[in-house]
């Protein structure tokens, strides 16, 4: 039943924008059948979602497929039903926050593209969670990453929107290429493409390879630094409900591949955990700090993407850890702590970048330190950014909490029990995340306080106004479902105890409600808002005859100006400069030479270490030293077929 | 009994704080030979505040108001997960300690967010600094605890400063040792103290805490006082529940004493401010730093067992 709910679904979503396509360039009833289609493929992916996390034993839908090696097969099991739940709730909130952030009569060249290629995405992602078969699968993935594509270079007569286009193509043409031979070598393990045909434990020497091919592939899509390169730009460069979505669900595609190949195995070796567990680290600990660096708001979102698929990995390493030991209560906790991060950072982070493209919309621009005081201006948006900021610092009462406690107690666990050389992990994971714990703060204060607080640093927020209705709709409902995570802890991480279970393939031998103290944790955050609620309405009361209309104190200072603030850039300079190991920013030097200096400006820039100073100096080096094998290839076909009869000759004297 | 116990543990989270500010200013007063201000000084201000009126910058929205509130709910709740002298804390469970640090971190959010929302340099500046301080006294906590957790057995702070401890300084004295200097240094920098930032100073570009709050005035700035005492009183607690392991075999024998250690490292507190001088600000991370490196050490001695 669920597997036929997902197939129309598939259907609906990536139908939804053909209407638009076949009717003209003004017409409106293109977006609205669209946000419906998609409203419809949402309901129906909800509904086949929570049958899969609380329905029994899955049913297998197949059908005979006329592709060498491929065939028709669809099961909606826990572990896929997760990512089914995901992908369906934030896909129509974006379509239909996409009806007033990108509206047909102001997009006309491109918003039926947009809405297409945006459906195709969401039915590439649901196709893939459920396939299993590796073409099938692979379909699913291709149709994702290429229309993502086209997602991402909506607005293509911008020249660093095409580049992070290309960026993005190169980043994800090269891991499907991961993937092809990852899927190779699991045939050639198991003799079979179908995933039923890999549940049984294989031990070979080719595990590690798939392990490794695994981790590039999957790693590459979900973004884990070192492979991060193309993250921040494709998703800064993305209209925001598609930045929404591309952070929220698909880089998760990832994280559910990485889950699904490694459930393959029941005896993992330990370097697998380690590797997870330090690739973890790695990323929530540098994707935070570059986050801090930057002063393009989305950008800044796009980097806490990779920090937060560090903290995925790092519970997804402790489960794996847990297996290779023996020990269920570590695979628990760090496997729903991965998963339950992955509904949470789909959901304040999609959250956080509608908020973040309301702002772009109203002032039109991303530059953190063009902006300011928009809270009174946008009061229902600023609130919308900080419950996604408290959120995704991990703070009470909201629902970040919970899953970075259940990844917390995997490590603690780790190091306070019999594990071997594994407590070497847990001793530096733990502190890690605490360091990004503090980091986040830093850099979350800083995004909310620059844009939404203070006074406005340029023109740019002089005509801004607050979002419309069906841009706030949507904020509203992912603000609901953080604070429903959050204070409903005991009654929804339950729900992930299937898809542990599936993913280690024994039922779970202590619940997940024992194994972390849930309801202690919702009774905490309850009691702290209620306390808050409590308190700031005495204050208010007490405050209600204030004297208003005065400036900032601010020391007695005459005359301060909204261009004295601190920026955004001021705000981080220490912490930058404490990271300067990774982060290698530039800076404009100022030094004052004469009595009289005169103007003087001032710029400073985070580039992408990885991408800026390895990557593309490195293929511009590849370029000059292989280029003169251009001389080979002029373009010529005589030519060409001169090297054909040269071949033949040299192959006959040869023989 | 538990009940009598619980109310005792609230009434000192409530009642105590600001007496441990009054030592700390009896402590610095007798080192520099004045008199100094009476032992109740905090508490007679707290009351002066809280009848004052206030007053407002048009710059501000409800996020300035919200900033006090919040310190001072977290501040308060974080007292409340901590064991006292041995007892039992009336709200405990296993991770309770990363719920205190996250939620001492939402008080952090608010309060600095709070000091943005005046639109001020002074004021961004002192929570810049706050932030940035907290991201390195932050691992030096986490990694102190890992050895209370290894050396207690125990994933609450029940058990991490229970009467455990006890048994753990008598096994492995030299780790804990180290985390207690560590978080020592994690109390001082995180309550704002000498050698990281100056309270009394009034000169606004030193400091840290005091100039993210200049704007706010009147009851607001009462409460804010009242949270960093609170704020002062949980990682002196916890400091004490390291240093002086207090069993439960006489439970009012335990309150005193829990109450006499505290007074006592308020006195510390008070030393280490009279016979030091601020550190430069570009110092202050090579001094946590240490202060991670010192836990760190705590815990590779604790391995040298187990490997």
């Amino acid at each position: 039943m669920s597997e036929w709910l997902v197939v129309a679904a598939i259907v609906l979503a990536g139908a939804s924008g053909v209407a638009g396509l076949l009717g003209g360039r003004g017409g409106a009833a293109g977006e609205r059948i669209a946000a419906l289609a998609m409203f419809a493929a949402g309901g129906c992916g909800l509904v086949a979602g929570f049958a899969g996390l609380l329905g029994g034993e899955p049913g297998l839908l197949q059908a005979a497929w006329p592709v060498p090696g491929g065939r028709f097969a669809l099961q909606v099991d826990p572990l896929s039903a997760l990512f089914v739940v995901q992908i369906s709730l934030i896909a129509p909130l974006g379509s239909l926050y996409g009806l007033g952030y990108w509206a047909q009569r102001d997009h006309p060249e491109n918003g039926a593209r947009l809405r297409a290629s945006y459906g195709l995405v969401v039915a590439g992602m649901l196709l893939l969670v459920v396939a299993r078969n590796a073409v099938l699968f692979l379909v699913g993935w291709e149709l994702m990453a290429l229309a993502a594509f086209l997602t991402i270079t909506t607005e293509d007569e911008q020249r660093a929107v095409r580049e992070a286009g290309y960026l993005y193509l190169v980043a994800t043409r090269f891991g499907t290429l991961c993937l092809f031979a990852m899927f190779g070598l699991l045939f050639a393990a198991s003799g079979t493409l179908e995933f039923e045909g890999w549940s049984r434990a294989m031990r070979s020497p080719l595990a590690d390879a798939v392990f490794v091919l695994a981790l590039l592939g999957f790693g590459l899509k979900a973004g884990v630094m070192p492979l991060h390169v193309w993250l921040p730009g494709a998703h800064a460069n993305a209209p925001s409900h598609v930045s929404a979505l591309m952070s929220g669900v698909l880089i998760k595609m990832g994280i559910y591949g990485l889950a699904r190949i490694t459930s393959l195995y029941a005896l993992p070796p330990p370097w697998w955990g380690h590797a997870l567990v330090g690739l973890g680290v790695v990323s929530a600990v540098l994707g935070v700090a570059f986050a801090l660096g930057q002063h393009d708001l989305k950008r800044l979102l796009a980097y806490h993407s990779v920090e937060n698929i560090g903290i995925i990995c790092i519970g997804l390493g402790v489960a794996l850890l847990g297996r290779s030991l023996g020990r269920d209560d570590l695979v628990a906790l760090g496997l729903a702590g991965a998963l339950l991060h992955t509904w949470n950072h789909g959901l304040f982070k999609a959250l956080l970048f509608l908020s973040a493209g309301s702002v772009l919309h109203a002032t039109g621009t991303r530059d953190l330190d063009r902006l300011g005081g928009l809270s009174r201006q946008m009061p229902s948006t600023a609130l919308a950014f900080l419950v996604g900021a408290v959120a995704i610092c991990g703070l009470p009462p909201l629902n970040g909490l919970v899953s970075e406690l259940l990844v917390y107690l995997g490590l603690f666990r780790l190091v306070g029990g019999e594990s071997g050389r594994a407590w070497l992990a847990g001793a530096l994971a733990a502190p890690a995340l605490a360091l990004v714990g503090a980091l986040a703060i830093a850099c979350f204060v800083k995004a909310f306080g620059t844009v939404f607080l203070g006074a406005p640093r340029s023109r740019a927020t002089v005509g801004a106004h607050e979002a419309g209705a069906s841009m706030l709709a949507p904020m509203g409902v992912l603000a609901a479902c953080c604070f429903g995570i959050g204070l409903g802890a005991p009654l929804v991480v339950p729900l992930l105890g299937p898809a542990v279970a599936s993913w280690s393939g024994a039922p779970l031998a202590v619940p997940l409600g024992q194994l972390a103290p849930l309801r202690s944790v919702a009774v905490a955050s309850a009691s702290i808002l209620a306390a808050c609620a409590l308190l700031g309405a005495w204050l208010a009361a007490r405050t209600r005859r204030a004297a208003g209309a005065v400036g900032t104190w601010d020391c007695g200072y005459a005359a301060p100006g909204p261009r004295m603030q601190y920026s955004s850039s001021s705000f981080a300079d220490t912490l930058v400069r404490l990271f300067s190991w990774a982060l290698r920013p530039e800076a404009s030097e100022l030094r004052l030479r004469e009595a009289f200096p005169p103007p003087a400006a001032f710029r400073s820039h985070v580039p992408d270490t990885v991408l800026d100073r390895v990557l593309l100096p490195g293929f511009r080096a590849a370029d000059r030293v292989l280029g003169w094998l251009r001389l080979l290839q002029r373009g010529s076909v005589h030519l060409y077929l001169l090297y054909v009869v040269a071949t033949v000759v040299a192959l006959l004297l040869w023989r | 009994m538990p009940i009598v116990h619980s109310v005792i543990h609230v009434g000192l989270v409530l009642v105590l704080p600001p007496l441990l500010l009054g030592v700390i200013n009896k402590t610095k007063a007798l080192f520099a030979g004045r008199v100094g201000p009476p032992w109740l000084q905090a508490y007679y201000d707290l009351l002066k505040l809280l009848r004052k009126g206030s007053v407002f910058s048009r710059t501000t929205t409800w996020v300035f108001r919200a900033g006090p509130v919040v310190a001072l709910v977290t501040g308060l709740f974080a007292a409340l997960l901590l064991p006292l002298g041995g007892h039992a804390a009336p709200f405990g469970f296993e991770g309770d300690f990363v719920v205190l640090v996250y939620a001492l971190g939402l008080g952090r959010f608010f309060t600095v967010a709070a000091a943005l929302d005046t639109g001020s340099a002074f004021e961004g500046k002192g929570g810049a600094r706050e932030v940035t301080f907290s991201c390195l006294a932050e691992p030096a906590l986490f990694l102190g605890l890992l050895v209370l957790a290894r050396a207690s057995g125990s994933l609450s702070l029940g058990g991490m400063l229970g009467p455990e401890v006890l048994g753990a300084w008598a096994s492995d004295g030299a780790p804990l040792a180290a985390v207690l200097v560590s978080l020592m240094v994690v109390l001082l920098v995180e309550n704002s103290r000498i050698p990281f930032d100056d309270p009394n100073t009034h000169l606004e570009l030193t400091m840290i805490h005091e100039v993210m709050v200049l704007d706010h005035g009147g009851p607001a700035l009462g409460l804010i006082h009242y949270a960093a005492a609170v704020k002062l009183f949980v990682f002196a607690a916890l400091v004490v529940g390291v240093a002086v392991p207090l069993g439960t075999a006489d439970p009012w024998l335990a309150w005193l004493g829990f109450t006499a250690a505290l007074l006592a490292l308020a006195v510390v507190v008070g030393v280490i401010e009279s016979i030091m001088a601020r550190l430069r600000l570009l110092q202050v991370p090579t001094l946590l730093v240490a202060a991670c490196l010192l836990s760190a050490f705590g815990i590779v001695l604790l391995a040298r067992e187990w490997t």
